[in-house]
């Protein structure tokens, strides 16, 4: 049984905190395949286009018929464990922090083998596995094998958790406790073990309907925060900066408006100030402090979560506003993952497709529950997800856009 | 004989038998500012982003960027401001005439009612019991509606409801009288605006904005240290800023009040 996860005790404040160092991370652009794979937890190796067989490492070329049609396709996940080693000494200075480390040589049932990080509740040598491909601290992409079967609390596998970015005993930032999706993130994340939900309200002076109900959460906590305005950021950073483990971005601003409308551009420059700068803001106070956290005990910092809609992958004209700010955020988190990922934090983006909120009344469905959204980022954080689809439209315009882009442009909105 | 009144003005002033009081907020993220349906276009809030502090962005100096809306804080409304003013001559804050922002006021106490009733409403009725204790309001003044309001914050300020704000204000037919029988040159407030929190529903809706605007009067709103103003006698600076085609600005309003005589 994995040893359950003792609740963090507080830091010794006479004590250094510990410095986020990053796994080897050099790869070829071809293994980014497997990245991308890792990203959206999907299990895919190379596999070759005349003869079939997969393959791994990853190369150039089929190494049974010479072919170059190589491409990444979904494999089988099961496996059997060829032999296993504990590493109890390593010059690499990230896994000189975490010795020992067990790793194994895994016969892939797709065919080939590889080296995998083990799961401490995997048996020993001709043991049946399940494997998937998990981003590392450092955004690369890894094997990691799983014991078959569900033992107690294998979530709190210390390896695993390096991978993973599950909410229990971590602090949480929920930034807009206005928007409706708050109150379902704040009950998930409550039920995934959070020790605390922060909670961000702006305009306090406003009422708003979901207030009883986020402060009936058990571990909720209302705090002042308005995006829009850099001094309410920056105080709420320099008071809870260093206890926010997650940051779940959930700014949003809808607003029907028609390009060519006069007072277009106010609207768009709402929706920009409240979601684009809004991150931007949120990254300048809350980015370093979790930066320099990536390896602050059990219990460090370790994702950030962005709410996005799917439609600033590809605009829906209908909200073209709303489609060009999350385009915007997508840029913009891009920028803000390269900067965490040098302190082991991931940034994690849950496109949605559109909400089951006022602001979407006009969509026909389907559409996407609050509930849904939640379990969605819940699940991605717990699996070490970066990018999360939610919803069958976010999904289709996935699978969609990987195919087509200019598809997807030109069939939008008809 | 005019330099003899500014040349008492400033003994006085330096002598302190005449202060000066300051009507205005201060300008800050947390003011309430006015909320209209959110499918409609909304005031933008005072927002303040630093340029520089001393640091690598200016090393010797400290300055930020502004932004807000026309109506936001302690502010001014000009006749532009409500469609009933959109033809007048000289409406915008920017051809204000500039005697206009000096002026006499009258403070009516309304403290005791909106103590109990955040929808109280002026009547005629309460300014003719005004005029007969202070006299009868003379044309080209302020007419101050002071309710205390300025003492609250945050949500009891804004006083939102499902049913939307609930704050002290004129009733119509008090508004058309100051302005038609009485010649008011404006109408301020400590709320956050000149007509009542529920002032949609009035007829017309918004009276205060319908007849001021419509002739060429004023309005501020969100002023505070009503309470340091005599009942008649101060005199109000208002002087927004002089923005082209502006419909109004966050100013800063000072009252010369002049001390009561003890002997």
């Amino acid at each position: 049984m994995t040893e359950p996860l003792a609740k963090p005790n507080r830091k010794n404040p006479l004590s250094r905190t510990n410095q986020p160092l990053l796994p080897p991370s050099a790869r070829s652009r071809k293994a980014h395949g497997l990245t991308l794979a890792a990203c959206v937890g999907r299990f895919m190796l190379q596999c070759c286009g005349e003869c079939g067989r997969y393959t791994y490492p990853v190369r150039e070329a089929c190494p049974n018929c010479l072919s170059s049609n190589l491409r990444f396709m979904d494999a089988a996940t099961g496996g059997t464990l060829i032999s296993e080693t504990q590493i109890e000494a390593s010059g690499d200075p990230y896994y000189r922090g975490h010795m020992p480390w067990r790793t194994g040589l895994v016969r892939l049932d797709c065919g080939p083998s590889a080296v995998v990080h083990l799961h401490g509740e995997c048996g020993g040598p001709g043991s049946s596995l399940r494997l998937s491909l998990q981003l590392d601290r450092a955004g690369q992409a890894v094997f990691f094998a799983h014991p078959i079967s569900e033992t107690p609390n294998m979530e709190d596998d210390p390896q695993w958790r390096e991978l993973t970015a599950d909410p229990k005993d971590r602090r949480v930032l929920i930034t807009d406790g206005r928007s409706l999706v708050a109150v379902a993130l704040a009950r998930a994340l409550g039920k995934a073990g959070a020790a605390r939900i922060f909670v961000g309200v702006a305009d306090g002076w406003k009422p708003f309907d979901e207030r009883q109900a986020l402060e009936a959460i058990e571990g909720v906590e209302l705090v002042d925060l308005d995006l829009t305005s850099e001094r309410s950021v920056q105080e709420l950073a320099m008071d809870i900066g260093a206890r926010v483990e997650i940051l779940v971005n959930t700014a949003d601003h809808v607003r029907p408006a028609h390009l060519f409308e006069a007072g277009a551009a106010n609207s768009a420059r709402e929706a920009m100030d409240h979601t684009v700068m809004g991150l931007m803001r949120l990254a300048q106070a809350f980015g370093p402090v979790m930066r320099s956290r990536g390896a602050d005990g059990a219990a460090g910092a370790v994702a950030w979560v962005n709410v996005l809609s799917v439609h600033g992958l590809s605009s829906m004209p209908q909200f073209g506003v709303h489609s060009a700010a999350h385009a915007a955020c997508q840029s913009l988190s891009q920028w803000l993952r390269s900067e965490l990922r040098q302190g082991g934090v991931r940034v994690i983006n849950a496109f949605t497709g559109p909400l089951d909120t006022e602001w979407f009344q006009t969509v026909p469905p389907p559409k996407v529950a609050p509930r849904m959204l939640a379990d969605a980022v819940v699940d991605g954080l717990r699996r070490g997800l970066e990018d999360i689809y939610v919803g069958d439209v976010a999904r289709d315009i996935e699978a969609r856009l990987f195919d087509n882009p200019k598809a997807v442009e030109r069939e939008a909105g008809q | 004989m005019s330099g003899d009144i500014l040349g008492s003005l400033a003994a006085a002033l330096a002598g302190g038998s005449i202060k000066v009081v300051d009507l205005t907020h201060t300008l800050s993220p947390d003011f309430p500012v006015i909320v209209m349906p959110p499918e409609l276009g909304q005031s933008a809030p005072f927002r303040m982003e630093r340029i520089s502090r001393y640091d690598a962005g200016g090393p010797a100096w400290y300055w930020n960027n502004l932004s807000f809306g026309e109506h936001t804080g302690t502010h001014f409304d000009a006749p532009v401001h409500w469609y009933t003013g959109r033809n007048l001559p000289l409406n915008s804050v920017d051809t204000l005439p500039p005697a206009d922002m000096v002026a006499p006021a009258c403070v009516i106490d309304c403290t005791q009612q909106t103590s109990k009733d955040a929808d109280f409403l002026l009547t005629v009725a309460n300014v003719t019991a005004w005029e007969e204790e202070y006299g009868r309001i003379p044309a080209r003044s302020w007419v101050l509606l002071r309710t205390n309001w300025s003492k609250k914050s945050g949500a009891a300020y804004a006083n939102l409801q499902s049913d939307g704000a609930h704050t002290p204000g004129p009733d119509a037919e008090v508004m058309r009288f100051l302005v038609e029988e009485r010649g008011i040159i404006g109408f301020g407030t400590e709320t956050i605006g000149t007509d009542a929190g529920q002032a949609g529903h009035f007829s017309p809706p918004y009276p205060a904005h319908h007849y001021l605007h419509g002739a060429g009067r004023y309005g501020l709103q969100c002023l505070t240290n009503l309470d340091q103003l005599p009942a008649t006698g101060a005199l109000i600076l208002a002087a927004p800023l002089k923005i082209q085609n502006g419909s109004g600005s966050p100013l800063r309003v000072l009252a010369l009040v002049q001390e009561r005589s003890t002997g």
